[in-house]
């Protein structure tokens, strides 16, 4: 039965919106707090926290995407972890966010000057306060723009979880489509909706990169 | 144990150990490599409380990394530090403890440029110390005040000159109470005109019987206010003399080549 494409499908879609907008929030927040562990091994001058924090991230920014959420997918039942498409991709986008993320702010972190943490050292600042005192104010500027790129990467990214059987905009686009053999249509519907996602969040990027970049 | 109400004048003349102080920098045969480069032998030195000591020699000689030894900045491969009876280790808690107790203040101020002034002041005593924000705000007014320039208080320290910033660190390190200040070249960043003011806040310090090491190549500074200048090459310490001596009867054939470059510029 061929269904109309009528306000209904327009719901269908929002609701995948809303999918891919929660599934983001959870891989850039669980993603985010992995990514500043995987930051501060990476940064910790303990030999072996960065040679697991490098490869870390070396495997998850040399494999696509797509081969991430499988491996979750397929490879957590096989480890004797049952799960289900939520869960999969969940931890996989987790996973992938903490390496860039991670990356990210290692960057943010060793770009601010020796001198600065040699001083808050010089003070008496434990490692701790030294961090949250001294260096993360100073990396989060730097940082904040690449930040925000990388969460547009990670919404757009979202719909390859669409293949693994999870219901996000893509999907419910393509559901919508193979019900109402309007595919053209119901594709450019969630474009616009990924558009009107991403696109402020570049701009805001862009505008940061370059304020920062003014400023430094 | 302290002499701070004996009204204990440096005399060039006479040993500080003859006095029966204690000294509160110990260094004994301090070995640093930078990976095959020896790049401090053997060191031995004794800096008795309120003792002012310069610190000087060519570009590359171990300088800065001899007094970075001193607060862990550097870590040393092998001999003994004990810094007020605290013998320096790499137990995180034993170099924070220590470095608490010792104030540096460097060639580049280093101030934190996302905090105002005051807080640079404040954010020690509060997080080391655990001083209220009240008493960490007093103190360091007390001490902005002490370096003239309590008026830049809530000012960035992108704002200030290279002088006001020096000052500021100095000011910075005060707040700790330290027990010993290091300087690594404190005036070589600034501007001529600037010179002056750190260093007059410098032999304001040392007038108040701070323990200092200071790296630095003001000769006046060295013979009005240091009790002993020492001088290094390649690592070593290869004079180490009151004032008087050091430039008025080098005998070290380096020291004489030193002196008369330094003096010629
Ligand atoms: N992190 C490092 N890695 C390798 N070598 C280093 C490092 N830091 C310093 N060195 C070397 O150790 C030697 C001593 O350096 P140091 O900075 O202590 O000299 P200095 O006497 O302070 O010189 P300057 O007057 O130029 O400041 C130099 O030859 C320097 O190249
Ligand atoms: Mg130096």
């Amino acid at each position: 039965m061929i269904q109309s494409f009528d306000y209904n499908a327009v719901l269908v879609i929002l609701s995948g919106v809303k999918a891919t907008l929660i599934l983001s929030a959870i891989a850039f927040g669980m993603g985010g707090f992995f990514g500043l562990l995987v930051a501060l091994a990476r940064t910790s001058g303990i030999k072996l926290l960065e040679r697991l924090s490098s490869a870390y991230i070396d495997f998850f920014q040399g494999t696509p995407m797509l081969l991430q959420l499988f491996l979750a997918y397929y490879g957590l039942p096989v480890l004797g972890f049952p799960v289900n498409p939520w869960t999969a991709v969940t931890i996989g986008l987790t996973l992938h966010a903490s390496a860039y993320l991670g990356e990210i702010w290692r960057g943010g972190i060793q770009a601010v000057p020796r001198g600065q943490t040699e001083a808050a050292a010089a003070l008496g600042l434990s490692y701790h306060h030294r961090m949250r005192d001294v260096v993360f104010p100073q990396a989060f500027r730097l940082s904040l723009a690449p930040t925000v790129g990388f969460s547009v990467q990670l919404i757009k990214g979202t719909s390859l979880a669409a293949i693994i059987g999870f219901v996000e905009l893509s999907r419910s686009a393509q559901i919508i489509a193979s019900t109402t053999y309007k595919p053209l249509l119901a594709y450019g519907v969630a474009g616009i909706f990924y558009f009107a996602i991403c696109f402020p969040l570049s701009m805001y990027s862009m505008r940061l990169a370059k304020k920062y970049n003014r400023e430094a | 144990m302290t002499d701070k109400d004996s009204g204990f004048e440096p005399d060039h003349n006479v040993s500080h150990f003859a006095v029966g102080k204690e000294p509160i920098i110990t260094i004994e045969d301090l070995n640093k490599w930078f990976g095959d480069f020896h790049a401090l032998k053997n060191i031995n030195l004794q800096v008795a409380e309120r003792e002012r000591v310069v610190i000087c020699g060519p570009s590359g000689s171990g300088k800065s990394t001899l007094i970075r030894c001193i607060n862990h900045l550097d870590v040393f491969q092998k001999g003994r530090i004990v810094v007020d009876g605290n013998e320096l280790t790499n137990v995180a808690r034993n170099v924070d403890a220590i470095r608490a107790e010792v104030g540096m203040v460097f060639q580049q101020f280093n101030l934190f440029p996302h905090l105002t002034v005051l807080q640079n002041c404040m954010l020690a005593p509060m997080r080391v110390r655990g001083k209220s924000k009240a008493e960490a705000s007093q103190t360091a007014m007390k001490f902005l005040e002490r370096v003239r320039i309590p008026e830049q208080a809530s000012k960035y320290p992108a704002e200030l000159s290279g002088g006001q910033q020096q000052r500021v660190a100095i000011a910075r390190a005060l707040c700790m109470s330290p027990k010993i200040m290091l300087f690594d070249e404190p005036t070589s960043a600034l501007d001529p005109e600037m010179v002056r003011e750190v260093l007059d806040t410098m032999v304001a310090l040392a007038d108040e019987g701070m323990t200092m090491l200071c790296v630095t190549h003001e000769m006046g500074f060295a013979r009005s206010v240091a009790d002993r200048v020492i001088f290094m090459t390649a690592g070593e310490i290869v004079v180490d003399t009151p004032p008087l001596e050091f430039f008025d009867s080098p005998d070290n054939p380096r020291l004489r080549e030193f002196l008369g470059q330094i003096l010629h510029n």
